[in-house]
This record gives structure tokens, sequence and C-alpha cells, in this order.
């Protein structure tokens, strides 16, 4: 009996203790320093509410994280919250009803109102509901310059694409690699990607991206394209590396001249010390057309049978649009915050020329907000191979290219 | 009178064949479970993931026919024809030499060395890694700015190339190096075992015979050892089709396609790009050329022996 009663006490304390501060476990990808220095203020917010954050952090990118994700969800384990890049990734996930409708969050906090630019939210709405929060506007469409690589050289930093490609034989003659590229599939179709959006112009890449025009992928815009890919597999040889991060290290320490690589490079830059405009150069679109992709990452929140974690995880999608949590993290990250009416603690050079395209309305879609993600890995593997075999003409890939577009849905 | 009714009942038996069924009835029973699990979910799951193979599933399952779509994409895709041959390459040159490296190895620790304990202990060591750990290691050891390379070049040799990881044409074998550091181990280990189990008279009569070492080994011994020979080829041959982890720690895939494999394939097509139907006909595939490979081989084998 009294066994029984000392039980039953025990319990009542873990219940109780349990009702005023729920454990939430977040998943999420974010594992190099940038990020993880970014990834920890939102736990921190978390924990001042008196809440729990558990951290479910899960290394080797996107690729490996979203399938334990989605196993998790399927199998009927979900985690509280995880983190996924909005737009098509999650549109099944969303139609068999397993995460968590929070059009009454966005209706309470006016997300309508504040989420800048409007098309992040867009992304977040299925039929009128909203099932993410977004929390970052990350870009693809950058360029990062070594400026300690190109003293080395002698020469003054390139301004676009065009001056690169010309100038990476001094780079070379210098015993510096002029383009760092992770060996990582997702990142050469990235760059491809931003390469396309820069040399064959927004509306080409919107006809093959978003309306799947197969001909203007096979046309003479997009050749273009290819040719400069294809030149710059010779730009890459003699550095190799699997992660993006081991190549921002290389253009970091001035062993490699530049990276084609999304703006959360620029969180390893500010881990490692470095200063915009004075270490390192950045060109968003590559310097020949200024624009910028409003992708990024989100949080979804699968549906679970617990009232008081439901509360809690609308109370989380609250907190992490809230304008502090947003200046704090996206500080860190290198990021720009989806709400256009907080102002950034330390604006450097990069992230100045970012809100100001953003202010200025050039923007495109994000990738994948416009392809699914099986057109994405196809996409992934004609590029990997095209780079990595230096048989592979142009021409040949750029067929390759058109007909998965041609299929694409 | 007892014996008599016994015998009887046991006569009787063509008209009441039951008996048959119930007996070993414990053993039976405990092999339930195993049962149940064998036909439930892996004869089920075969099933349902053939079914599926048929379906236009994306994230999710969803009976929505397509035919042999998924099968004709398959069949379309460089990468399946890249994963094909890789899986090929090292299936043929992991089974011939995991059997020839275990079984020397076998061999001279069955010559009486000294130490034959812990040498035993090192060759079976890396066994007890998991292939992700072992993928690491190899990919730092092969790694050109850590590794071999570079001690090499320290110590002088400034010409000294070895790269296979970056080298489309050479990363299968640098992935069968760390698959043999891993795998030989467990094989020679079954090996020196079936050697221990030799008949001393064997060797004793060879040497009346003046037969020498190596070819009482080749033409005596291994033909003794069929049975140890089938366990360590049903164990390599179920490594190699499963081999994925390894190429995920050592290359995820790269340089490029050039170390891609059919389980790698499976995995990408169902979980990178969201495409179950494409996974499942993958996998499909992989189910049906194992099949075919040893439905015949298994007939040779083990329906020979109830005939013989």
């Amino acid at each position: 009996m009294k066994l029984t009663t000392k039980l039953m006490a025990f319990s009542a304390i873990v219940s109780a203790s349990s009702a005023s501060a729920v454990e939430l476990e977040v998943m999420h990808w974010w594992t190099s320093g940038g990020e993880a220095a970014a990834v920890s203020k939102f736990a921190e917010a978390w924990d001042a509410t008196g809440n729990t954050w558990v951290d479910g952090a899960i290394a080797g990118g996107g690729d490996t994280a979203r399938p334990i994700m989605v196993s998790r969800i399927i199998g009927g384990d979900p985690p509280a919250a995880f983190q996924f890049n909005h737009g098509r990734q999650a549109e099944e996930l969303i139609e068999a009803g397993l995460l968590l409708d929070l059009t009454d969050v966005a209706e309470a906090e006016g997300w309508a109102e504040i989420v800048n630019p409007s098309n992040l939210l867009d992304a977040c709405t299925v039929d009128g509901r909203i099932y993410c929060a977004p929390v970052n506007i990350h870009s693809w469409q950058w360029m990062w310059l070594s400026n300690g690589a190109y003293e080395k050289a002698g020469i003054p930093v390139p301004q676009s694409w065009t001056e690169f490609a010309a100038t990476a034989g001094d780079l070379e003659a210098a015993g510096i690699t002029p383009l760092a590229m992770g060996g990582q599939s997702w990142q050469q179709n990235g760059a491809f990607g931003v390469m396309s959006v820069a040399l064959a112009g927004t509306d080409a890449w919107l006809a093959v991206n978003r309306d799947k025009d197969a001909e203007v992928a096979a046309g003479a815009d997009y050749a273009r394209v290819f040719e400069a890919f294809g030149a710059a597999r010779e730009l890459a040889v003699g550095l190799n590396v699997q992660d993006w991060n081991q190549a921002t290290a290389a253009v970091i320490n001035d062993t490699a001249g530049a990276q084609i690589m999304g703006d959360w490079a620029q969180g390893e830059f500010a881990v490692a010390g470095e200063v915009a405009g004075e270490d390192y150069t950045c060109l968003p679109g590559l310097g020949e057309v200024a624009v910028l992709s409003t992708g990024g990452d989100a949080f979804y929140f699968p549906v679970v049978d617990d009232e008081e974690i439901t509360a809690a995880q609308k109370e989380l999608a609250a907190l992490l649009l809230s304008p502090p949590v947003q200046v704090s993290f996206n500080s860190a990250k290198g990021s720009l915050p989806i709400r256009g009416d907080v102002d950034l603690t330390t604006v450097n050079d990069c992230t100045q020329k970012g809100l100001d395209l953003l202010a200025a309305g050039n923007l495109l879609p994000d990738g994948a907000a416009v392809l699914s993600p099986d057109t994405v890995t196809q996409l992934n593997d004609l590029l990997t191979e095209f780079w990595n075999t230096p048989s592979m003409t142009p021409a040949e890939v750029q067929s390759a290219y058109a007909d998965i577009i041609a299929d694409a849905d | 009178m007892a014996l008599s009714e016994a015998t009887d009942a046991g006569q009787a038996g063509p008209t009441k064949k039951p008996t048959r069924l119930f007996k070993n009835m414990a053993s039976k029973i405990a092999a339930l479970p195993m049962v149940f699990t064998a036909l439930v979910i892996f004869v089920g799951g075969t099933v349902w993931t053939i079914v599926y193979s048929f379906t236009g599933s994306g994230l999710l399952p969803r009976l929505k026919w397509v035919g042999l779509d998924q099968y004709e994409r398959l069949w379309n895709s460089r990468k399946w024809l890249v994963s094909i041959e890789n899986l090929a390459i090292y299936g043929i040159c992991s089974l011939i030499l995991t059997l020839v490296i275990g079984f020397t190895l076998a061999a001279l620790l069955d010559r009486k060395v000294r130490g034959e304990g812990a040498l035993r202990t090192i060759f079976l060591y890396p066994f007890a890694l998991s292939f992700i750990v072992t993928g690491l290691i190899w990919q730092w050891i092969l790694n050109p700015d850590l590794g071999l390379q570079s001690v090499v070049r320290g110590m002088g040799w400034e010409a000294f190339t070895f790269d296979p990881l970056n080298n489309s044409s050479l990363v299968m074998f640098g992935l069968l190096i760390a698959g043999l550091w891993q795998g030989t181990g467990l094989i020679m280990c079954i090996m020196l075992a079936g050697l221990r189990g030799i008949d001393e008279d064997i060797w004793k009569a060879a040497r009346v015979d003046g037969i020498g070492t190596v070819k009482t080994y080749i033409r005596v011994i291994i033909p003794m050892m069929r049975p140890v020979f089938v366990t360590s080829l049903v164990l390599i041959g179920s490594g190699i089709v499963k081999l994925y982890d390894l190429v995920v720690a050592q290359t995820s895939g790269g340089p490029g396609l050039s170390s891609q494999v059919p389980a790698m394939y499976v995995m990408t097509a169902m979980f990178g790009g969201q495409n179950l139907g494409q996974g499942f006909a993958a996998s499909t595939m992989m189910l049906v050329s194992v099949v075919i490979i040893l439905v015949p081989w298994a007939i040779l084998e083990f329906g020979g022996k109830k005939r013989g």
C-alpha cells in the first residue's frame, strides 16, 4: 500500500511538472558551425518560455535528414516539429493530413501582413490553409570570392562571372583552385541553377523551371549555360571535398578563389571571423543578373494526439516568427528575416545587398518551390554525372536535361 | 499389450494422416513466431512492394496504377545501369578475393604459427565495426590530404599518387579495399573452423602418399570443405547485395554517379525523390536478380541431396 501511494505521489509530481513545461523534440539538419549557432538561438528562446527544446539534429544535410524525418512521421513516432525547405517537399504529407493546420496561429499573429515577401507564405499554403512557419529567406543566387586569393594572384577581385572566368588562369598560375565545389550532387545542381539564372536570364529560367518548357531548355540560351558549366568543371579540378562547408573553408583559407553557394555560406565566414568586403566579396546573381531567389527553411508540425503538445506546437510556431527571435536567429545564420518590420543587429555588406534586392522586389521563386523532389533528384543525378565525366559534352547533357524537364510534373 | 496397440496405431497411420503434423509439437510451437514473421513480414512485405511498384506512389503509398511505367523509367536511367555495373564489379571481386584471402589466411594460421590467437583476433577485429565506421576509417586513410598518399609523400616519394575515391574508374576498388578489410576476418574464422574439422589422418595419409602441402589443400582439403564454402558464399553474397552503408560513408555515390549501387538508388528514389513507386520497382528488380541466381543454385545444392 505504502509503495502504491508513493508511486502515485511520484507520478502526480511528474505529470504536474510536465503540465508546466512541455518537451518538444525538434528535428533539423543544421549542424555546421554557423547553423548550429543559429539554431541555439531558437532553443534559448524556447527554453526561456519555461518549456524544453529537445534538439534532434541530423548531420549530413537535407538529403540525409528528410528520409529520417519522413519515416518517423509515417511510422507514427513523429517529432514535435521538423525543418523542411518549404515548397513541394511536404505536399503529400499535408494531403495525407499528417501535418498540423496552423491557420489559427497565422490569423492570430497576422502572418499575412508581416511575412515579406508574401510568396513565402504561399509556399506554406495548401487549399487556403497554412501548414508551416517560415523562419528565414535563403537565396542560392550568390558567389563568394576570396579577396586574399586574388591578392596572392595579384589581380583585382572580379565583379561578374564573365570576369571570373576570364581571370581564372591567373589564379591557377598562383597555385589556387579557381572554383571550390563540394562533391555532393545537390551542390552541383544548385550551382547550375545559379548559373542558368545569371547566364540565360530570369525569363528563360522561369520558362524552364516553372512552366516546364522543354523547348527553352533545349534552346540557345540554355546552351550557353551548359557551355559555361562545362568549362567550370575544369576550374574546380584539384580540390576534392564533399561537404559544402569544406568548400567554403577553402575559400576562407584562400586556397580556392570562389564558390557558388547559397547565402548560408555567409554563416561560415562569420564564424571564421571574416569581414564582408574586406576578406571576402559576394556577388548576388553572379554579378550578371541581380536577383534573389526566395527559398528558405520552414518548420512543420506533425499532428499529435495530445492537446498539450498541440498547444505547445502552436506556441512554438508563433515564437519562431516573433521579432526578437527572427533577429537573433537570422543574424547568426546569415539569412534574411521573413518579416519586413525588423532590423538585423549586424548588417554587413552582403546582407545589405540581399536586403536591397528584397526591397526592390527582384525576386524569383526557389527551385524547390517549383520543381518536385522527384525532378530535383533526377537533375541532381544528371548534373553530377556531367560534372564528374569530362568526356560528356554540353550538348549531350542539354538534351538529357530537356527530356527531364519535358517529363516533369 | 501396450506395445502391440502402439504398433497397431502405427499401422493405421495411412488412414489417419494428421499424426505427422503433430509430431514434435513443442519444437513446432517454438518455431511458430519465426514462421509467422517470415510469412507476414518477409513474404507479405515483398508482395506488397511488388504490387506497389506498379503504382505512381509518391511520398506515401497510393494505389494509382501506372502499369510498367516505373520499370521503363528504371531501365532508361543511366544511374540504375551504372549501379548494376558497379555492383557486378564489386560483387565478383569481393566474392573471389574474400574467399581466396580468407582461405589463405586460415590455411596459414592452420600451419600452427606462433601467436595464432593474437593474429586471429587482429584479423577478426574489423568485423566488429559497422560498415559506417569502416567506411569513415577508409575515407580518411584514402583521403589524399590526410591518409596514405600524404604519409608516403611525407617519406620522400613526392610523385606518389593514390587517390582512388576521387577517381571515377578506381572508386569501386577503393570501396572494395574497405569491404575486404572488414569482411575477410569472419570468412577466415569460418574457414579455420572448417580446417580444424578435417581429420588428422587425412594429412597423414597425404604425407604417406608423398603429396605436397599445397596440392593436398587444393585437391583434398578444399573439396572436403564444401559445406564451409557454401556457408561463406551465402554470407559474402548477402553482404554484396545489401552493399549500401559502406558507399554512403565513403563516397555517397560519387564522384558523379561512379560509385552508385542499387540499394542506394532505391533509397534516393524513395526518400530523396519522394518517389516510392520508382524505389519499389528498383527493389523488385534487385529481388528478381537474386532469385534468378539463387533458385537454380539452391535446387542444385539442396534439391539434389534429398534424392541422393
